[in-house]
Protein backbone atom coordinates (compact mmCIF):
# COMPACT_ATOMS: atom_id res chain seq x y z
CA UNK A 1 0.00 0.00 0.00
CA UNK A 2 1.43 3.26 -0.79
CA UNK A 3 1.06 6.25 1.14
CA UNK A 4 1.41 10.03 0.16
CA UNK A 5 3.95 11.71 0.20
CA UNK A 6 4.41 14.54 3.25
CA UNK A 7 5.18 17.84 2.33
CA UNK A 8 5.35 20.57 4.64
CA UNK A 9 2.86 23.40 3.62
CA UNK A 10 5.73 26.06 4.34
CA UNK A 11 7.89 23.92 1.95
CA UNK A 12 4.74 24.24 -0.51
CA UNK A 13 4.51 27.81 -0.19
CA UNK A 14 8.06 28.39 -1.28
CA UNK A 15 8.02 25.84 -4.23
CA UNK A 16 5.22 27.46 -5.49
CA UNK A 17 6.66 31.21 -4.91
CA UNK A 18 9.95 29.83 -6.22
CA UNK A 19 8.19 28.88 -9.56
CA UNK A 20 6.37 32.19 -10.02
CA UNK A 21 9.23 34.33 -9.57
CA UNK A 22 11.46 32.31 -11.98
CA UNK A 23 8.24 33.05 -14.04
CA UNK A 24 8.43 36.30 -13.68
CA UNK A 25 12.08 36.96 -13.79
CA UNK A 26 11.86 35.31 -17.36
CA UNK A 27 9.73 38.59 -19.03
CA UNK A 28 10.75 41.82 -19.28
CA UNK A 29 10.22 44.75 -16.33
CA UNK A 30 7.74 47.76 -16.21
CA UNK A 31 7.91 51.19 -14.77
CA UNK A 32 5.21 53.43 -13.79
CA UNK A 33 5.11 57.08 -12.33
CA UNK A 34 3.57 59.98 -11.88
CA UNK A 35 4.39 63.39 -13.93
CA UNK A 36 3.15 66.90 -13.58
CA UNK A 37 0.26 66.17 -16.21
CA UNK A 38 -0.54 62.48 -14.59
CA UNK A 39 0.73 59.16 -14.59
CA UNK A 40 3.48 57.32 -17.52
CA UNK A 41 3.94 53.75 -17.28
CA UNK A 42 6.99 52.32 -19.53
CA UNK A 43 7.80 48.67 -20.19
CA UNK A 44 10.54 47.13 -22.26
CA UNK A 45 8.42 45.71 -25.02
CA UNK A 46 9.47 44.80 -28.43
CA UNK A 47 6.15 44.05 -29.84
CA UNK A 48 3.56 46.52 -31.25
CA UNK A 49 0.15 44.38 -30.56
CA UNK A 50 0.97 42.27 -27.87
CA UNK A 51 0.72 44.78 -24.78
CA UNK A 52 1.50 44.96 -21.63
CA UNK A 53 0.12 48.56 -21.16
CA UNK A 54 -3.75 49.10 -21.91
CA UNK A 55 -6.43 50.83 -20.89
CA UNK A 56 -9.32 49.63 -18.14
CA UNK A 57 -11.43 52.57 -18.02
CA UNK A 58 -11.64 56.17 -18.11
CA UNK A 59 -9.20 56.92 -15.41
CA UNK A 60 -7.63 53.68 -14.54
CA UNK A 61 -4.90 51.31 -16.49
CA UNK A 62 -3.63 48.53 -16.57
CA UNK A 63 0.08 46.93 -16.25
CA UNK A 64 1.40 43.43 -16.64
CA UNK A 65 4.22 41.31 -16.85
CA UNK A 66 5.00 37.54 -16.65
CA UNK A 67 3.19 35.30 -18.90
CA UNK A 68 1.20 37.02 -21.56
CA UNK A 69 -1.98 34.80 -21.28
CA UNK A 70 -2.70 34.54 -17.50
CA UNK A 71 -2.18 39.02 -17.10
CA UNK A 72 -3.88 39.30 -20.38
CA UNK A 73 -6.99 37.06 -18.95
CA UNK A 74 -6.57 39.47 -15.64
CA UNK A 75 -6.91 42.75 -18.17
CA UNK A 76 -9.83 41.40 -19.88
CA UNK A 77 -11.78 40.21 -16.20
CA UNK A 78 -10.71 44.10 -15.49
CA UNK A 79 -11.99 45.62 -18.27
CA UNK A 80 -15.17 43.23 -17.61
CA UNK A 81 -15.65 44.50 -14.26
CA UNK A 82 -15.07 48.14 -14.64
CA UNK A 83 -17.27 48.56 -17.62
CA UNK A 84 -20.27 46.44 -15.74
CA UNK A 85 -20.11 48.79 -12.66
CA UNK A 86 -19.85 51.79 -14.50
CA UNK A 87 -23.02 51.13 -16.66
CA UNK A 88 -24.98 49.42 -13.46
CA UNK A 89 -23.59 52.51 -11.31
CA UNK A 90 -22.34 55.48 -12.60
CA UNK A 91 -18.76 56.04 -14.34
CA UNK A 92 -17.32 57.90 -11.77
CA UNK A 93 -18.23 55.18 -8.99
CA UNK A 94 -15.81 52.59 -10.77
CA UNK A 95 -12.09 52.84 -8.58
CA UNK A 96 -8.90 50.82 -8.84
CA UNK A 97 -9.17 50.60 -5.57
CA UNK A 98 -11.98 48.14 -5.68
CA UNK A 99 -9.98 46.71 -9.16
CA UNK A 100 -7.00 46.21 -7.37
CA UNK A 101 -8.53 44.17 -4.44
CA UNK A 102 -9.95 41.85 -6.90
CA UNK A 103 -7.09 41.19 -8.35
CA UNK A 104 -5.43 40.43 -5.45
CA UNK A 105 -8.20 38.06 -4.12
CA UNK A 106 -7.91 36.06 -7.30
CA UNK A 107 -4.25 36.21 -7.18
CA UNK A 108 -3.77 34.77 -3.84
CA UNK A 109 -6.85 32.58 -4.10
CA UNK A 110 -4.77 30.61 -7.50
CA UNK A 111 -1.23 30.44 -5.31
CA UNK A 112 -2.97 29.29 -2.42
CA UNK A 113 -5.47 26.43 -4.08
CA UNK A 114 -4.47 25.71 -7.44
CA UNK A 115 -1.65 23.63 -8.30
CA UNK A 116 0.36 26.29 -10.21
CA UNK A 117 0.13 29.96 -9.47
CA UNK A 118 0.10 32.82 -11.72
CA UNK A 119 3.13 34.13 -13.23
CA UNK A 120 2.55 37.48 -13.15
CA UNK A 121 2.71 41.04 -11.58
CA UNK A 122 0.01 43.34 -12.31
CA UNK A 123 -0.23 47.42 -11.89
CA UNK A 124 -3.56 49.64 -11.76
CA UNK A 125 -2.78 52.80 -12.26
CA UNK A 126 -5.75 55.51 -11.11
CA UNK A 127 -5.22 59.17 -12.05
CA UNK A 128 -6.54 61.04 -9.42
CA UNK A 129 -9.15 63.64 -9.81
CA UNK A 130 -10.92 66.38 -7.29
CA UNK A 131 -7.43 66.81 -5.64
CA UNK A 132 -6.97 63.08 -4.97
CA UNK A 133 -3.69 62.25 -5.09
CA UNK A 134 -2.44 59.62 -8.54
CA UNK A 135 -3.07 55.96 -7.12
CA UNK A 136 -0.25 52.88 -8.33
CA UNK A 137 -1.39 49.48 -6.90
CA UNK A 138 1.42 46.52 -7.83
CA UNK A 139 -0.39 43.49 -7.18
CA UNK A 140 2.48 41.02 -6.59
CA UNK A 141 1.65 36.78 -7.97
CA UNK A 142 0.88 35.90 -4.27
CA UNK A 143 -2.06 38.24 -3.83
CA UNK A 144 0.02 40.72 -2.05
CA UNK A 145 -0.85 44.60 -2.58
CA UNK A 146 1.02 47.65 -2.24
CA UNK A 147 -0.22 51.26 -3.14
CA UNK A 148 2.53 54.17 -4.37
CA UNK A 149 1.62 57.52 -4.56
CA UNK A 150 5.32 58.08 -7.22
CA UNK A 151 6.52 55.66 -8.55
CA UNK A 152 6.10 51.20 -8.93
CA UNK A 153 8.23 48.55 -10.78
CA UNK A 154 7.15 45.45 -11.75
CA UNK A 155 9.37 42.19 -13.14
CA UNK A 156 12.06 40.09 -11.98
CA UNK A 157 14.17 42.54 -11.59
CA UNK A 158 12.35 45.05 -9.84
CA UNK A 159 14.13 46.11 -6.34
CA UNK A 160 17.63 47.45 -8.40
CA UNK A 161 15.53 49.25 -11.26
CA UNK A 162 13.12 50.89 -8.44
CA UNK A 163 16.32 51.67 -6.40
CA UNK A 164 17.56 53.49 -9.67
CA UNK A 165 13.97 55.38 -10.25
CA UNK A 166 14.16 56.18 -6.70
CA UNK A 167 17.24 58.24 -7.29
CA UNK A 168 16.24 60.24 -10.42
CA UNK A 169 12.65 60.70 -9.19
CA UNK A 170 11.45 64.21 -8.97
CA UNK A 171 7.92 65.69 -8.04
CA UNK A 172 6.04 67.46 -10.92
CA UNK A 173 8.52 66.69 -13.62
CA UNK A 174 7.56 66.38 -17.07
CA UNK A 175 7.11 63.78 -19.28
CA UNK A 176 10.38 63.74 -21.31
CA UNK A 177 12.66 63.20 -17.99
CA UNK A 178 10.34 60.74 -16.59
CA UNK A 179 10.54 58.75 -19.60
CA UNK A 180 14.57 58.99 -20.13
CA UNK A 181 14.82 58.40 -16.29
CA UNK A 182 12.94 55.49 -16.55
CA UNK A 183 14.12 53.88 -19.85
CA UNK A 184 17.56 54.63 -18.40
CA UNK A 185 16.21 52.61 -14.73
CA UNK A 186 15.34 49.49 -16.89
CA UNK A 187 17.94 49.27 -19.26
CA UNK A 188 20.60 49.27 -16.15
CA UNK A 189 24.06 50.75 -16.61
CA UNK A 190 25.08 48.42 -19.24
CA UNK A 191 22.39 48.31 -22.14
CA UNK A 192 20.70 51.28 -23.46
CA UNK A 193 16.96 50.95 -24.67
CA UNK A 194 15.39 52.81 -27.86
CA UNK A 195 11.81 53.42 -28.91
CA UNK A 196 11.61 50.65 -30.43
CA UNK A 197 12.04 48.24 -27.05
CA UNK A 198 9.33 50.31 -25.19
CA UNK A 199 6.01 50.30 -25.35
CA UNK A 200 4.92 53.97 -23.75
CA UNK A 201 1.05 54.79 -22.18
CA UNK A 202 0.05 57.68 -19.80
CA UNK A 203 -2.86 58.96 -17.78
CA UNK A 204 -3.00 62.34 -18.52
CA UNK A 205 -5.10 65.06 -17.21
CA UNK A 206 -5.72 67.16 -20.48
CA UNK A 207 -6.89 64.26 -22.32
CA UNK A 208 -10.89 64.77 -21.92
CA UNK A 209 -12.92 61.97 -20.06
CA UNK A 210 -11.00 59.04 -21.28
CA UNK A 211 -7.48 59.86 -20.16
CA UNK A 212 -5.65 57.03 -21.79
CA UNK A 213 -3.41 57.19 -24.70
CA UNK A 214 -0.60 55.56 -26.07
CA UNK A 215 2.74 57.12 -27.12
CA UNK A 216 3.33 56.26 -30.56
CA UNK A 217 7.14 55.02 -30.99
CA UNK A 218 8.02 58.48 -33.05
CA UNK A 219 6.91 60.80 -30.16
CA UNK A 220 8.53 58.45 -27.91
CA UNK A 221 11.97 58.83 -29.84
CA UNK A 222 11.25 62.54 -29.63
CA UNK A 223 10.85 62.39 -25.94
CA UNK A 224 13.78 60.39 -25.32
CA UNK A 225 15.79 62.74 -27.34
CA UNK B 1 -55.60 57.83 -26.51
CA UNK B 2 -54.17 60.72 -26.96
CA UNK B 3 -52.54 61.27 -30.08
CA UNK B 4 -48.68 62.60 -28.87
CA UNK B 5 -45.91 62.52 -29.79
CA UNK B 6 -45.55 59.00 -31.49
CA UNK B 7 -44.27 57.47 -34.17
CA UNK B 8 -47.24 56.98 -36.29
CA UNK B 9 -46.05 59.34 -39.30
CA UNK B 10 -42.62 57.79 -38.79
CA UNK B 11 -40.88 55.09 -40.70
CA UNK B 12 -42.79 52.72 -38.67
CA UNK B 13 -45.90 53.27 -40.81
CA UNK B 14 -45.90 49.34 -41.90
CA UNK B 15 -45.23 46.81 -39.95
CA UNK B 16 -46.35 46.85 -36.47
CA UNK B 17 -50.26 47.67 -35.68
CA UNK B 18 -51.56 51.16 -33.50
CA UNK B 19 -53.12 48.86 -31.75
CA UNK B 20 -51.01 47.84 -29.23
CA UNK B 21 -50.54 51.28 -27.03
CA UNK B 22 -49.75 51.21 -23.02
CA UNK B 23 -52.96 52.28 -21.14
CA UNK B 24 -50.69 55.31 -20.05
CA UNK B 25 -48.77 58.41 -21.38
CA UNK B 26 -45.44 57.21 -22.29
CA UNK B 27 -42.72 59.85 -22.62
CA UNK B 28 -41.33 60.24 -26.59
CA UNK B 29 -38.75 62.00 -28.13
CA UNK B 30 -39.37 63.19 -31.94
CA UNK B 31 -37.66 65.08 -34.68
CA UNK B 32 -33.92 63.73 -35.41
CA UNK B 33 -31.97 64.01 -39.32
CA UNK B 34 -28.57 63.17 -40.43
CA UNK B 35 -27.54 64.68 -43.33
CA UNK B 36 -23.82 63.82 -45.37
CA UNK B 37 -21.81 66.72 -46.36
CA UNK B 38 -18.29 67.43 -47.78
CA UNK B 39 -16.17 66.11 -44.45
CA UNK B 40 -18.44 64.11 -42.96
CA UNK B 41 -21.68 63.70 -41.35
CA UNK B 42 -23.93 66.22 -39.60
CA UNK B 43 -26.97 65.17 -37.20
CA UNK B 44 -29.36 67.29 -35.28
CA UNK B 45 -32.52 66.67 -32.87
CA UNK B 46 -35.04 68.82 -31.98
CA UNK B 47 -35.22 68.98 -27.70
CA UNK B 48 -39.40 68.16 -27.25
CA UNK B 49 -40.40 65.01 -25.37
CA UNK B 50 -44.18 64.54 -24.87
CA UNK B 51 -46.11 62.43 -22.85
CA UNK B 52 -49.57 62.22 -24.53
CA UNK B 53 -50.55 65.91 -25.43
CA UNK B 54 -48.27 66.67 -22.50
CA UNK B 55 -44.43 68.49 -22.77
CA UNK B 56 -42.80 66.01 -20.30
CA UNK B 57 -39.52 67.88 -20.84
CA UNK B 58 -38.34 70.66 -22.82
CA UNK B 59 -34.54 70.37 -22.96
CA UNK B 60 -34.46 66.93 -23.90
CA UNK B 61 -31.30 65.73 -25.59
CA UNK B 62 -31.67 63.26 -28.59
CA UNK B 63 -28.12 63.39 -30.02
CA UNK B 64 -25.40 61.10 -28.39
CA UNK B 65 -21.76 60.45 -29.79
CA UNK B 66 -21.58 56.59 -30.08
CA UNK B 67 -18.13 56.69 -29.91
CA UNK B 68 -15.49 59.21 -31.11
CA UNK B 69 -16.68 58.64 -34.68
CA UNK B 70 -19.56 57.93 -34.76
CA UNK B 71 -23.28 59.37 -33.27
CA UNK B 72 -26.89 57.69 -32.51
CA UNK B 73 -29.82 59.52 -32.14
CA UNK B 74 -33.28 58.33 -31.13
CA UNK B 75 -36.79 58.83 -31.76
CA UNK B 76 -39.19 56.88 -29.68
CA UNK B 77 -39.93 56.24 -26.34
CA UNK B 78 -37.38 58.14 -24.63
CA UNK B 79 -36.61 56.16 -21.67
CA UNK B 80 -35.82 53.12 -23.33
CA UNK B 81 -34.13 54.87 -26.38
CA UNK B 82 -31.68 56.77 -24.04
CA UNK B 83 -30.85 52.83 -22.11
CA UNK B 84 -30.36 51.38 -25.05
CA UNK B 85 -27.81 54.28 -26.59
CA UNK B 86 -26.45 54.06 -22.90
CA UNK B 87 -25.42 50.47 -23.47
CA UNK B 88 -24.51 50.65 -27.43
CA UNK B 89 -21.83 53.22 -25.89
CA UNK B 90 -21.09 50.91 -23.00
CA UNK B 91 -20.57 47.85 -25.81
CA UNK B 92 -18.40 49.89 -28.06
CA UNK B 93 -16.05 51.19 -25.57
CA UNK B 94 -15.54 47.70 -24.28
CA UNK B 95 -15.36 45.91 -27.63
CA UNK B 96 -12.53 49.04 -28.18
CA UNK B 97 -11.02 47.86 -25.10
CA UNK B 98 -10.90 44.61 -24.86
CA UNK B 99 -10.11 44.20 -28.62
CA UNK B 100 -7.71 46.86 -29.17
CA UNK B 101 -8.83 48.00 -31.99
CA UNK B 102 -12.64 50.00 -33.03
CA UNK B 103 -15.34 48.16 -34.74
CA UNK B 104 -15.85 49.37 -38.54
CA UNK B 105 -18.66 51.56 -39.01
CA UNK B 106 -20.76 49.17 -40.68
CA UNK B 107 -19.99 46.72 -37.53
CA UNK B 108 -21.42 49.21 -35.26
CA UNK B 109 -24.55 49.82 -37.28
CA UNK B 110 -25.15 46.05 -36.80
CA UNK B 111 -24.61 45.69 -32.97
CA UNK B 112 -27.42 48.32 -33.22
CA UNK B 113 -29.47 46.29 -35.03
CA UNK B 114 -29.38 43.74 -32.88
CA UNK B 115 -30.60 45.84 -29.91
CA UNK B 116 -33.36 47.11 -31.92
CA UNK B 117 -34.14 44.06 -32.60
CA UNK B 118 -34.08 42.66 -29.44
CA UNK B 119 -36.73 45.21 -28.20
CA UNK B 120 -39.29 44.59 -30.69
CA UNK B 121 -41.70 42.36 -28.43
CA UNK B 122 -41.58 46.14 -26.23
CA UNK B 123 -42.72 47.79 -29.43
CA UNK B 124 -45.15 45.77 -30.51
CA UNK B 125 -46.46 46.95 -27.12
CA UNK B 126 -46.17 50.44 -28.16
CA UNK B 127 -42.95 51.41 -26.70
CA UNK B 128 -41.02 51.32 -29.97
CA UNK B 129 -37.10 52.40 -30.44
CA UNK B 130 -35.96 53.95 -33.59
CA UNK B 131 -32.50 55.12 -33.64
CA UNK B 132 -30.52 56.72 -36.37
CA UNK B 133 -26.60 56.19 -36.99
CA UNK B 134 -24.42 57.96 -38.62
CA UNK B 135 -20.48 58.34 -38.20
CA UNK B 136 -17.11 59.05 -40.30
CA UNK B 137 -16.09 55.96 -41.41
CA UNK B 138 -12.15 55.57 -40.98
CA UNK B 139 -11.21 53.22 -44.10
CA UNK B 140 -13.31 54.44 -46.74
CA UNK B 141 -12.86 58.21 -45.83
CA UNK B 142 -16.51 59.19 -45.93
CA UNK B 143 -19.81 59.98 -44.22
CA UNK B 144 -22.32 57.02 -43.82
CA UNK B 145 -25.83 57.12 -42.55
CA UNK B 146 -27.91 54.25 -41.17
CA UNK B 147 -31.64 54.06 -40.75
CA UNK B 148 -33.59 51.46 -38.82
CA UNK B 149 -37.49 49.93 -38.36
CA UNK B 150 -38.52 48.53 -35.43
CA UNK B 151 -37.77 45.46 -36.27
CA UNK B 152 -34.10 45.78 -36.41
CA UNK B 153 -33.88 46.67 -40.32
CA UNK B 154 -31.24 48.80 -41.19
CA UNK B 155 -30.79 50.72 -44.67
CA UNK B 156 -27.64 52.80 -45.47
CA UNK B 157 -29.06 55.90 -46.49
CA UNK B 158 -26.82 57.61 -49.39
CA UNK B 159 -27.39 61.38 -48.67
CA UNK B 160 -29.80 62.20 -45.72
CA UNK B 161 -32.63 60.68 -43.18
CA UNK B 162 -34.82 61.63 -40.84
CA UNK B 163 -37.28 59.88 -38.25
CA UNK B 164 -39.61 60.48 -35.47
CA UNK B 165 -43.04 61.94 -35.73
CA UNK B 166 -42.01 64.78 -37.79
CA UNK B 167 -39.21 63.00 -40.02
CA UNK B 168 -41.21 63.45 -42.94
CA UNK B 169 -41.42 66.91 -43.11
CA UNK B 170 -37.59 67.19 -41.78
CA UNK B 171 -36.44 65.31 -44.95
CA UNK B 172 -38.42 66.53 -47.66
CA UNK B 173 -37.10 70.08 -46.85
CA UNK B 174 -33.65 68.58 -46.64
CA UNK B 175 -34.40 66.81 -49.91
CA UNK B 176 -34.99 70.50 -51.40
CA UNK B 177 -32.13 71.94 -50.12
CA UNK B 178 -29.66 69.08 -50.61
CA UNK B 179 -26.69 68.64 -53.30
CA UNK B 180 -23.09 66.96 -53.23
CA UNK B 181 -20.68 68.80 -51.67
CA UNK B 182 -22.19 70.79 -48.99
CA UNK B 183 -19.86 72.59 -46.64
CA UNK B 184 -20.02 71.90 -42.61
CA UNK B 185 -22.06 75.41 -42.32
CA UNK B 186 -24.26 75.01 -45.02
CA UNK B 187 -25.07 71.43 -43.87
CA UNK B 188 -26.04 72.99 -40.04
CA UNK B 189 -27.83 75.56 -41.63
CA UNK B 190 -30.02 73.12 -43.74
CA UNK B 191 -30.36 70.43 -40.37
CA UNK B 192 -31.77 73.39 -38.95
CA UNK B 193 -34.29 74.54 -41.48
CA UNK B 194 -35.37 70.89 -41.56
CA UNK B 195 -35.84 71.14 -37.78
CA UNK B 196 -37.64 74.46 -38.04
CA UNK B 197 -40.05 73.17 -40.72
CA UNK B 198 -40.71 69.87 -38.68
CA UNK B 199 -41.79 71.95 -36.03
CA UNK B 200 -44.05 73.99 -38.06
CA UNK B 201 -45.91 71.11 -38.91
CA UNK B 202 -45.44 68.65 -35.99
CA UNK B 203 -47.24 69.18 -32.62
CA UNK B 204 -44.31 66.79 -31.04
CA UNK B 205 -41.71 68.72 -32.39
CA UNK B 206 -40.16 71.35 -30.19
CA UNK B 207 -39.15 74.63 -32.45
CA UNK B 208 -36.36 77.09 -30.95
CA UNK B 209 -37.09 78.33 -27.16
CA UNK B 210 -36.06 81.66 -27.75
CA UNK B 211 -37.46 83.17 -24.46
CA UNK B 212 -35.58 79.98 -22.49
CA UNK B 213 -32.45 79.91 -24.78
CA UNK B 214 -32.98 76.31 -25.72
CA UNK B 215 -32.16 75.24 -29.65
CA UNK B 216 -31.70 72.01 -31.45
CA UNK B 217 -28.42 69.73 -30.41
CA UNK B 218 -26.29 69.86 -33.44
CA UNK B 219 -23.11 67.38 -34.01
CA UNK B 220 -20.95 67.20 -36.12
CA UNK B 221 -18.85 64.10 -36.97
CA UNK B 222 -15.51 64.01 -39.61
CA UNK B 223 -12.13 62.68 -39.79
CA UNK B 224 -11.39 64.91 -36.23
CA UNK B 225 -14.68 62.75 -34.59
CA UNK B 226 -17.47 63.84 -33.15
CA UNK B 227 -18.30 67.35 -31.67
CA UNK B 228 -21.09 69.44 -30.92
CA UNK B 229 -21.83 72.61 -32.62
CA UNK B 230 -21.46 75.52 -29.93
CA UNK B 231 -24.97 76.27 -28.33
CA UNK B 232 -23.99 79.73 -29.43
CA UNK B 233 -23.44 78.94 -32.82
CA UNK B 234 -26.40 77.26 -33.11
CA UNK B 235 -28.45 79.87 -31.28
CA UNK B 236 -26.85 82.38 -34.08
CA UNK B 237 -27.70 80.38 -36.79
CA UNK B 238 -31.44 79.91 -36.08
CA UNK B 239 -31.65 84.17 -35.33
CA UNK B 240 -30.44 84.57 -38.52
CA UNK B 241 -33.30 81.76 -40.47
CA UNK B 242 -35.71 83.79 -37.86
CA UNK B 243 -34.98 87.37 -39.49
CA UNK B 244 -35.01 85.90 -43.19
CA UNK B 245 -38.41 84.37 -42.68
CA UNK B 246 -39.44 87.39 -41.08
CA UNK B 247 -38.10 89.60 -43.54
CA UNK B 248 -39.70 87.20 -46.46
CA UNK B 249 -43.28 87.72 -44.93
CA UNK B 250 -42.88 91.68 -44.77
CA UNK B 251 -42.20 91.53 -48.59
Amino acid sequence: MSMPYYVAPEQVMKDRAEYAQKGIARGRSLVATTYDEGIAVVAENPSRSLHKISEIYDRIAFGGVGKYNEYDQLRVAGVRHADTKGYAYSREDVDARSLANLYAQYLGNVFTHEMKPLEVEVLVAELGADNKPDQLYHIAYEGTITDEERFAVLGGDAETIAERVGAAWRAGWDLSSALKAATASLAGPDRTLAAGDLEVATLSRGNGRRTFRRITEEDVAQLLA
Amino acid sequence: MTAGGDLRSGPRSSGASNDGQPPFPVTHATTVVALRYADGVIMAGDRRATAGNIIAHNAMEKVFPADRYSAVAIAGTAGMAVEMVRLFQVQLEHYEKVEGATLSLEGKANQLAQMVRQHLPMAMQGLAVVPLFAGFDTARGIGRIFNYDVTGGHYEDADFQATGSGGRDARTTIKLGFREGLTQNEAVDLAILSLYEAADEDSATGGPDLVRGIYPLIAVVDADGYRQVAETEVAERFGALIARKVAERAQ
